[in-house]
């Protein structure tokens, strides 16, 4: 009989469990519906844990961590992840590999404390910069664990900042999960930034606007050759796609439901859901256009078009293709409303 | 001794201060565990003058920063640089924490009554009835005191104090007992009184009799608590 290693975890419980596994070695964090169980949870773990005075001071302490050379991360939610890019505009400038989690909740301002996905552009571009980090959105509590995994090791190995974007429905759901499939995921092992006897003079301002463009474009560069390596998309039945539904993190699994559905009707549908919203996976979606005649691209979300920003900024331009929208934002959205959507425009 | 030279204004008060830094470190011996973290301000431009290691953080940021660095490894040294602006404005809710809970980092505040950096603009530390770009009138508020508000927070064990640029021996003096407050397991803060010839728009013995005139206002020595 085989072993069944299933167990009920909530969301929460499934990042821990894979923050544990990256062999992190400390959080800091400030209290925010929907993430304060990650926080108490990761204190009563007993390893390295402060709570601090806000996100900026959880932010930056993490900043201080990784240049120690510790696997480190915060956790955080709305208006505690708008404080947050302060820190983490510096770690993209320093390219410090400080690991952010986010529990999307309803915006703007406090907004509601559950679910949202306007989080989106925030995660992906937030801060004075050019959005020179990687950003992950789940569909899963398995996908959760796995991307939060890869968060660290991206994070590590590449050197740049990593965004877990989640939401509150995720993290407090709960289900069988069986993690013991992952036992044998190796992970990038930390390395010192700042270390004695190796004397670094670190600067984040530059006297010259050249010194600052020389620095950027490097980074730009490798942030491309990363973007090769791990753009990522669940390309689900296209093959004949007339129509192709988008959509991302749980709403993505909402919308490969609708698909089989509306499949059994003889509806051609199919579905791209990005894994990583930065990179975008652009040559996966470029490509599903060679070889289907997709007449309409039908982007759901619950966001008023943060997503369907993301898709039309990298869908390639000579690339004929027209857009219709489902946006809820901050709402869940059912199977029935993306199978209702599709179907009346076909 | 200095890796590089200096950027600072001529008549600047920083060098001062990080040469003393560096030469206390010297003769404790701990130049390679030191680690400096500078705050956007006149601070930043430390960020390769001395043979240690160096790097800048955002303005009012230095302090969590550091506390994270510490946190993490904790046989180093480490020394938040920060101006008067960033300790007591824009960072107080960090420093006020730190101090709380104890952090064993140094954090080394230049009150030169002014915001350098961007044009001499109001401080915290500004006096009352001094004129700056943004008091034009004269500042209304009274002057802040750091190392006096942090004396009912920090914990037995701390180390606060005031010095000046051109009080050197009481200066090194007190970077000492920082740093062996520091490696005690206890917070530690001094804030240096320092020159700012280029806002104060003062030359020579002027700035010299400027910063003696602070001192008035601003009492040197430990803080008891």
């Amino acid at each position: 009989m085989q072993e069944n290693n299933k167990k009920l975890m909530h969301g929460y419980d499934v990042v821990l469990q894979a923050c544990h596994d990256a062999d992190v070695q400390s959080m800091f964090g400030y209290p925010i519906t929907p993430t304060c169980e990650i926080l108490s949870g990761w204190m009563a773990s007993g390893k390295k844990c402060l709570q601090t005075e806000d996100e900026i001071a959880a932010g930056f302490a993490v900043c201080g961590a990784v240049l120690a050379g510790e696997k480190s991360f915060t956790a955080s939610s709305g208006p505690g992840h708008i404080l947050l890019q302060d820190s983490f505009s510096m770690a993209e400038a320093m390219r410090l590999p400080a690991v952010l989690i986010i529990g999307q909740r309803g915006g703007p301002s406090s907004g509601t404390v559950i679910y949202s996905q306007q989080e989106v552009i925030l995660a992906c571009f937030g801060g004075n910069g050019e959005g020179l980090r990687l950003v992950y959105s789940p569909s899963s509590l398995d996908e959760l664990y796995l991307l939060t995994r890869q968060a660290f090791n991206d994070a590590w190995q590449y050197r740049f900042p990593a965004v877990v974007l989640t939401d509150g429905y995720m993290l407090k759901t709960r289900q069988a999960v069986d993690l013991s499939v992952y036992k044998d995921l190796e992970n990038i092992p930390a390395h010192t930034l700042v270390q004695e006897g190796k004397i670094v003079h670190w600067p984040n301002i530059y006297t010259l606007e050249e010194e600052l463009n020389d620095e950027l474009s490097r980074a730009k560069e490798d942030f491309d050759k990363v973007g090769e390596e791990i753009a990522k998309a669940e390309i689900y039945n296209t093959d004949e796609a007339e129509y192709l539904i988008i959509a991302h993190g749980i709403v993505g699994s909402v919308a490969k439901m609708a698909v089989d559905q509306l499949r059994e009707q003889n509806i051609k549908v199919g579905l791209f859901r990005p894994v990583t919203l930065r990179p975008f996976p652009k040559k996966q979606l470029d490509n599903l256009f060679v070889k289907n005649n997709v007449k309409k691209i039908v982007v759901v979300e619950s966001s008023f078009g943060q997503l369907a920003r993301l898709v039309r900024d990298h869908l390639a331009p000579e690339i004929d293709v027209s857009f219709e929208y489902l946006q809820k934002p901050g709402l869940g959205i059912e199977v029935e409303e993306v199978i209702e959507a599709v179907g009346y425009m076909t | 001794m200095q890796e590089n030279l200096a950027k600072f204004c001529p008549g600047c008060g920083y060098p001062i201060t990080l040469m003393m830094m560096n030469k206390t470190l010297e003769k404790l011996g701990l130049q390679k565990q030191a680690v400096l973290g500078l705050d956007i301000g006149c601070a930043l431009l430390a960020w390769n003058y001395l043979p240690i290691n160096t790097f800048q953080t955002h303005h009012g940021r230095v302090v969590p920063t550091m506390m994270g660095f510490k946190r993490a490894r904790n046989n180093s040294v480490c020394f938040a640089l920060v101006g008067d602006g960033g300790a007591y404005a824009i960072g107080l809710q960090s420093l006020i924490h730190a101090a709380k809970r104890d952090e064993p980092i140094t954090v080394i505040v230049t009150n030169n009554t002014v915001y350098g950096m961007t044009g001499g603009q109001t401080a915290p530390t500004t006096l009352h009835g001094q004129i700056t770009p943004t008091s034009p009138e004269g500042n209304i508020e009274e002057p802040f005191f750091g190392p006096e508000l942090l004396k009912d927070i920090v914990k037995p064990g701390a180390f606060l104090a005031r010095t000046a640029v051109n009080e050197v021996k009481q200066l090194q003096d007190y970077l000492e007992k920082a740093i062996q407050t520091q490696q005690a397991g206890h917070f530690s803060l001094v804030e240096v009184l320092s020159f700012c010839p280029t806002n104060w728009k003062t030359v020579g013995v002027d700035t010299i009799n400027k910063l003696n005139g602070l001192k008035e206002t601003f009492k040197l020595g430990e803080i008891e608590f």
